[in-house]
């Protein structure tokens, strides 16, 4: 792996990113190490947001390149070798709330950095987690919501978790504009 | 404000629009007619208040208050957004029964709720709101699109109005749609021009569009009729309202209005020049409305909410090429002819406070959501004055006690030495009793400067 591929997704040179990519599928590189360069770019691109140096634009953009390098690979890419997932997240925008731009580049980041993630999308009801809990056995639920009507919707969703008995099972993650 | 207006300097341009602001006129131009000795007492010493506040020549009677909200005044008592949107005289009448139960300083206009009704006859598509998208317990809430694509800058830097005229209003009104088959409007030049020109105007869809826009107008003005009176009715009261005009930073215009924040984060990496181009178009007609709308409402503030520049949104490098070389420049057009730009700052501006410093004394009045405001009041405190800070998830989770202890050490640090106003750092869609009293009355008690 040359890691030139890393380095071009990471400091966002879209155009030289995706030329790089067709000649590389053209001169015979295997695309799984190709879409694993890319995957490793993301992170690096996440560890800059986290520490500061990326901002949302960064992350915003990153995710467009990735998502055309996919485009390019996928039909060279065989389904059984989707690597190993490390873990199952269940996430949402609460209901009432229409906002996803903040829980869209989480689901992006957590889907780039090995996750299996389950988007309910947005307005989700309340018993839509608890039913998606039961159906895929993840341990991790993000409730993301952007309004303050936001936070009676969390609230409703975690008692309805708790009312289940499913609260001991997951761990819960909220984010949005208003929280703190 | 009649004659010599362009002859006068900012400063008296200034001075005649809080002049204005602080006698009210009737919807028929004559002295308003205030409910008591009392009442007109009380809103001009708000008036007073507020200007002494942001104009920061002396220190105030004591720290105003405005507790900012959408749909916050109706909920605490039961009324929802669906009713507020729908039912006029329901959000008026509960507007006016927050205003005396509450007794805030100034009130938040419900014209910035508007109707249901014109937004279902025009088919809006860019919001959805109470009862029509999202329940009729939400408020409305932004549907992120590319109402302008990215191929569609050279139209709008070519010419906005027609842009939003035939390019951007189809897209966002269903019902006005059939206005892309209008010719450009500078294509009517004299004889030859007229009979072939008022073709498009034949056509049956545009037609059906000229009617829904015909329709929403005639509902405008029962609902605006509405709004007038309550306007009129509430300051006759004792209640100013802090909001003049209205102005988009440049860069939001793109990002909230039309990019979308997914489409404008992807055009600062593929077409930076025609960012930058399109807000050098913007940006004169924003100080346009501003001024124009500030002057139509007898009120020098001007609203301006801002977005994505917070804190996150952008790299500084970006902060100071796409976003505050433009705000700035809206900021002192408006206060050239006079006007008190009213920056509203959702979400955190910590990283952006340097920039500030930019800003000349008294040049405009910052309302602060999740900035630090400590550090805020000793950056910019002398010159600029702030408000805000009273976090939403204080309003709606907190106690009183805990209110008050916020808005006491808020009015120890920020409001030492004036300069301060007291408000939610966000337009709040929700209230709760206790806590609002508590940093309403606690305020209006401890806040008295000595």
């Amino acid at each position: 792996m040359s890691g030139e591929l890393v380095k071009l997704l990471s400091d966002l040179k879209e155009p030289e990113a995706l030329v790089f990519v067709e000649k590389a599928l053209g001169d015979g590189v295997d695309p799984m190490d190709l879409l694993g360069e890319a995957k490793e770019g993301m992170s690096i691109v996440g560890q800059r947001f986290a520490s500061d140096e990326y901002f949302i634009p960064d992350l915003v953009f990153s995710g467009v390149i990735f998502k055309r390098i996919v485009q390019i690979l996928e039909p060279h890419l065989k389904k059984a070798e989707e690597a190993e997932r490390l873990g199952k997240v269940i996430i949402g925008t609460v209901a009432g709330d229409i906002h996803d731009i903040g829980k869209d580049l989480v689901v992006f980041m957590l889907d780039a950095n090995g996750f299996e993630v389950f988007d309910l999308g947005i307005d989700v009801p309340v018993q839509k987690f608890v039913d998606t809990i039961k159906e895929t056995g993840s341990t991790v639920v993000g409730l993301s919501g952007f309004l303050t009507l936001a936070f009676q919707s969390m609230k409703d969703t975690v008692d309805a978790i708790n009312k289940t008995g499913l609260r001991d099972n997951v761990k819960i993650m909220i984010g949005g504009g208003q929280i703190d | 404000m009649e004659k010599k207006w362009e002859e006068m300097s900012a400063e008296k341009k200034r001075e005649a629009r809080f002049q204005t602001w602080l006698s009210p006129k009737d919807h028929e131009g004559n002295d308003l007619r205030f409910q008591s000795s009392e009442s007109e007492a009380t809103y001009k010493a708000s008036v007073i208040r507020f200007k002494d506040a942001v104009l920061m020549e002396k220190i105030p009677d004591r720290v105003p208050i405005f507790p900012i909200g959408t749909f916050m005044q109706t909920d605490v008592y039961g009324v929802t957004p669906y009713e507020c949107m729908y039912d006029y005289g329901k959000l008026l009448s509960t507007n006016k029964r927050f205003l005396e139960d509450y007794k805030p300083d100034y009130y938040a206009s419900p014209a910035f709720i508007g109707s249901g009704k014109i937004l279902e006859i025009l088919d809006f598509k860019q919001y959805k709101w109470p009862g029509h998208g999202v329940t009729k317990q939400s408020g409305y809430q932004c549907v992120e699109g590319e109402y302008m694509k990215a191929e569609d800058y050279p139209a709008l830097i070519d010419d906005p109005s027609d842009f939003w005229l035939r390019t951007w209003m189809p897209r966002v009104f269903g019902a006005l749609e059939p206005l892309t088959n209008l010719a450009p409007l500078p294509w009517l030049w004299e004889i030859v021009a007229v009979s072939g020109l008022s073709v498009p105007w034949g056509i049956p869809p545009v037609q059906n569009a000229l009617k829904a826009l015909m329709e929403a107008g005639n509902e405008a003005m029962a609902w605006h009729q509405q709004i007038e009176a309550f306007d009129m009715e509430v300051r006759g009261m004792g209640f100013p309202t802090v909001m003049g005009g209205a102005a988009k930073a440049p860069y939001d215009i793109l990002a909230d209005t039309l990019r979308g924040t997914r489409g404008i984060m992807t055009d600062l990496y593929r077409q930076p020049d025609m960012v930058l181009k399109a807000m050098e178009r913007i940006l004169p007609l924003q100080i346009k409305q501003g001024v124009g709308m500030a002057t139509m409402g007898g009120n020098p503030m001007v609203f301006i909410p801002m977005h994505k520049g917070a804190d996150g949104f952008m790299s500084d490098e970006q902060f100071r090429t796409y976003y505050w070389p433009q705000l700035k420049a809206l900021i002192l057009g408006l206060a050239s002819e006079g006007c008190m730009p009213f920056l509203f700052c959702e979400g955190s501006f910590n990283t952006r406070l340097e920039y500030l410093k930019e800003l000349p004394k008294a040049s405009s009045f910052w309302i602060f959501d999740r900035t630090d405001m400590a550090k805020v009041k000793e950056m910019i405190g002398d010159t600029l004055c702030i408000g805000g800070n009273v976090p939403a998830g204080l309003i709606l989770t907190g106690t009183p006690e805990q209110m008050k202890a916020y808005c006491k050490n808020l009015i120890d640090v920020a409001g030492k030495g004036g300069g301060y106003i007291m408000a939610t750092g966000t337009g709040m869609d929700q209230g709760k009793s206790d806590t609002l009293h508590a940093m309403i009355d606690f305020t209006k008690e401890y806040g008295v400067y000595k």
